[in-house]
């Protein structure tokens, strides 16, 4: 089966996020009240071949710890759906 | 008879030329090892310059850290053999995980371009084992993703093994600790955003790098 893939890549909490206090400094220059915790991450999105979900959701977890994500500083959030 | 320091290049490397320039100079022997190249040619030190090994993309170092050098590299270094990282360098070994902790991106998300001091936090490392302790060193830095960062327990640890060799006296980046450079717990992995190559003769506006890279030749002459 093919199987959609999205992953989103975030820092971890407590991780220092320069993007996102520059983007929340902007939005109060901008005049947008009331905007905090800003943190920027990004998302990454693929197909994958699998036999089934558990096989599909193995595959991307281990991609996402050796590869997609440094385990230091990020976390990943995973979305896995049959195509179709 | 001089010592072989290995230069890896990946693609997007930049700072290499630098490098072999600088180690002749200092009367070592450098060379140009491929990064696809599996074999690291018997050489008595490995460099990683500095650069944007394969565009950065996805986090700097994050492919770099899969070549087929690197897989030797990580041998090499497991067996004592000294290896330096200078800037891009310094993350791929981050990424690699020959070194603890990463790089973010700059506080304050300005690239950074100057000459900046450091201060040697302790002699006892293959890159300030000719250096005193105190002693501040002007080498400049260049680089967007130089904020070391890492958790409460790993900088503890670096802080208690002394790992922590250099360290900026005006932090210009957010690193934790001022950290600038960091060695692994036997102290032969080293790696640092400053760039020593580009402080090696006084046309360049310092020569304090020298003191860095002639402890690492002699660091790589006490593994021979």
């Amino acid at each position: 089966m093919v199987y959609d893939a999205c992953v989103e890549v975030k820092l971890r909490e407590g991780i220092a996020d320069p993007q996102g206090s520059t983007i929340e400094k902007a939005t109060a220059n901008l005049g947008f009240a009331g905007i905090t915790n800003v943190r920027v991450g990004k998302s990454i999105r693929f197909q994958i071949e699998a036999d089934n979900d558990e096989e599909a959701s193995k595959i991307v977890n281990e991609l996402c710890d050796r590869f997609l994500t440094n385990p230091v500083i990020e976390e990943a959030v995973i979305e896995i759906q049959v195509v179709g | 008879m001089s010592q072989k320091i290995g230069v890896v290049v990946f693609p997007g490397s930049n700072c290499e030329m630098d490098a072999m320039e600088a180690f002749s100079d200092l009367g070592a022997s450098p060379r140009l090892l491929w990064h696809a190249d599996r074999d690291i040619g018997g050489v008595d030190a490995v460099v990683i310059p500095g650069g944007f090994a394969h565009g950065d993309y996805l986090r700097p170092g994050a492919i770099a850290r899969f070549s087929p050098a690197m897989e030797a590299i990580i041998d090499f270094a497991h067996n004592g053999g000294p290896v330096l990282g200078i800037c891009n360098g310094f993350q791929v070994l981050t990424e690699a995980g020959l070194l603890p902790g990463a790089l973010q991106k700059n506080a304050g998300l300005k690239f950074l371009c100057k000459e900046v001091e450091l201060r040697v936090e302790t002699t006892n490392s293959v890159l300030t084992n000719m250096a005193y302790e105190g002693q501040t060193l002007r080498i400049p830095i260049n680089h967007f993703e130089g904020n070391f960062t890492c958790t409460d327990e790993t900088l503890t640890k670096l802080q208690s093994n002394g790992q922590i060799i250099l360290t900026y006296t005006e932090n210009p980046n957010g690193s934790i600790a001022n950290i600038a450079a960091i060695c692994n717990a036997q102290r032969n992995v080293v790696g640092l955003m400053p760039h020593p190559e580009r402080a090696c003769h006084a046309l360049l506006g310092s020569t304090d790098g020298r003191t860095l890279l002639e402890s690492f030749i002699q660091g790589a002459h006490a593994n021979v």
